[in-house]
């Protein structure tokens, strides 16, 4: 069973879910990342308080951070085929991919940032700095190291949601392993998505623990 | 003096804190003003309001009611642009130094620079002037978290100067650090304010700071100012509770003194160098019992009072007060020190 086809087809499979996973994080974090320093900045007590808007963004943050992504994924079909033209294949699964942790990335943000100190902002807020100039200057730069421990867990888990996809056609490793691990009982083939799954996060983890240590001066 | 025109004036400032269930009232129609060139204290027990006055002349609080006035621009007038104008010309420095921990010594003294604007070899150039003044030109490369504490708080000060403020807030800069450390740093802010005629207020808890390098004084107590003036003038004559409490912080001195007759000695600042007292005892011949003690060297001359147990003997003791007088010294006798 371990023709050339097979082989290629797990490479395919392993390329299609580095290319889901990658195209998925940074979309994701385009729209996660503003969301999260909102809904910091937002907050009656914050730089910029937009206490209606905090409100509205967290209720939002917190329906879609509570649909399983299961479900959620066969429930964004329509716009899936509205965005995308088809439901199928990994491009496709991006789109459910993006909503689903793109809310779940917001939270991550919101974390990094409510962890720079509230002394240093009063101080830049001192030294005449504006809200736009704070976040882009104090927040982001401050919360650096753990904004990319948050991506680090943020690939992963989209790493493992987009195996998930398998379920609905979806592509990569994931779809593999369903349809020859579980529709056809090739125990083999499962195993070894398994384990390229595995060797992918702990490199993704790996990668991100590192520059992490690396961008982090507090010691 | 006189000619000294004030740079901020504070006028009937109310601050008031609504929370859920009530209301807290942190200050109460406090009204001051403070001069150009002056180091000006204020000094309060913790929970008085001081550092929430100190972030209404900056208007990080935005009082309830009342005016500040900075320069001659009343603050409250001011759109939100105005203001941060304004703050770029008040430098303001913290108690936890609140160092940007992601950027290096000279990054964080040019960090405001950059917030008004000036380019980026400007910036450095004016960074490096800065260290010299505070004495770290080494250090430039150094992240907050490889400086010590003292560092630490000389880069913050840099920081604060580096837009050359008018104004220079200290929200109890020296409460983090060591004895030694606190008095360089204070040092330091003399030099700048000798040198570069920056008005300085400070926050503080501690009346060795105020003694140290203040020339007002301005003691809160609950919310409002129980005394105000020159620092030598409240501390020889505190006339308020408030101030009593800060200036003997032992508590009352008179209350657990034994003997039948004793005097206070009060020193003003004219014979400091002068080993009065035991000249007293070699001349006059007695003996006499030092109950009291409190000296503080001020500007180079101590000011500060001596309560004396004197002898029995009245004629000894006369003899002693004569001597005092003739001495040019203020002496009383004060019966109530008598437990």
């Amino acid at each position: 069973m371990w023709d050339n086809s097979t082989v290629t087809m797990l490479l395919m499979g392993l390329l299609e879910t580095i290319y889901m996973t990658a195209l998925s994080t940074v979309v994701a974090y385009l729209i996660g990342l503003p969301l999260g320093v909102i809904l910091v900045t937002s907050e009656e007590s914050g730089i910029f308080p937009l206490p209606k808007v905090n409100k509205i963004l967290n209720v939002i943050v917190n329906i879609v951070r509570s649909v399983p992504f299961l479900i959620l994924l066969v429930a964004v079909i329509p716009f899936t085929r509205l965005v995308i033209g088809t439901t199928i294949g990994s491009t496709a699964t991006v789109v459910p991919l993006v909503i689903a942790s793109a809310p779940f990335i917001a939270r991550l943000v919101e974390s990094s940032i409510k962890e720079v100190d509230k002394g240093v902002i009063e101080a830049a807020v001192s030294m005449g700095c504006s809200p736009f100039q704070i976040i882009y200057k104090v927040m982001i730069p401050e919360a650096v190291p753990s904004l990319i421990i948050g991506a680090a867990i943020a690939t992963t888990t989209i790493l493992s949601y987009s195996a998930m996809a398998g379920f609905v056609g979806g592509g990569g490793l994931g779809d593999i392993a369903i349809r020859y691990g579980y529709y056809r009982y090739e125990n083999a083939i499962m195993i070894v998505t398994v384990i390229l799954l595995v060797i992918i996060v702990q490199i993704a983890q790996e990668i991100g623990t590192k520059i992490a240590k690396k961008q982090d001066k507090r010691k | 003096m006189d000619t000294k025109k004030p740079i901020i004036e504070i006028k009937a400032l109310t601050k008031v804190f609504t929370t859920k269930e009530k209301e807290v009232k942190a200050l109460e129609n406090i009204d001051l003003s403070i001069d150009e060139g002056d180091i000006f204290g204020i000094i309060g027990m913790s929970g008085a309001g001081k550092s929430t006055l100190v972030r209404c002349i900056n208007y990080l609080e935005k009082p309830t009611s009342g005016s500040i006035i900075v320069n001659g621009e009343d603050l409250s007038k001011l759109s939100e642009q105005q203001l941060r104008n304004v703050r770029q010309s008040m430098g303001m420095v913290f108690q936890q130094f609140n160092l940007l921990m992601q950027r290096t010594a000279e990054e964080n003294i040019t960090f405001p620079l950059e917030i008004a604007g000036m380019n980026k070899w400007d910036a450095k150039k004016r960074a490096k002037e800065l260290l010299e003044i505070v004495g770290l030109v080494d250090r430039a490369g150094a992240f907050p978290a490889q400086l010590s504490g003292g560092q630490k708080q000389r880069i913050a000060i840099a920081r604060a100067l580096a837009t050359n403020p008018k104004v220079l807030l200290c929200d109890e800069a020296t409460s983090a650090l060591d004895p030694t450390t606190t008095r360089a740093i204070l040092s330091l802010l003399k030099d700048i304010n000798k040198r570069l005629g920056i008005t300085i207020v400070i926050i503080t808890h501690e009346m060795s700071v105020i003694e140290q390098i203040c020339s007002h004084v301005a003691i809160i107590d609950e919310s409002g100012i129980a005394e105000q003036g020159i620092v030598t003038e409240v501390f020889l004559h505190p006339k308020t509770v408030a101030a009593q409490r800060l200036v003997y912080p032992e508590g009352k001195k008179n209350e657990h003194f034994l003997g039948s007759r004793c005097c206070r000695i009060v020193f003003e600042g004219s014979s400091s160098f002068d080993p009065v007292i035991s000249r007293m005892i070699l001349e006059c011949k007695a003996q006499v019992n030092i109950l009291f003690a409190d000296m503080k060297d001020i500007d180079g001359k101590a000011f500060g009072q001596l309560v004396l147990q004197l002898p029995q003997d009245s004629v000894a003791s006369a003899g002693i007060i004569r001597y005092l007088r003739s001495q040019n010294l203020s002496v009383e006798e004060v019966m109530e020190y008598v437990g």
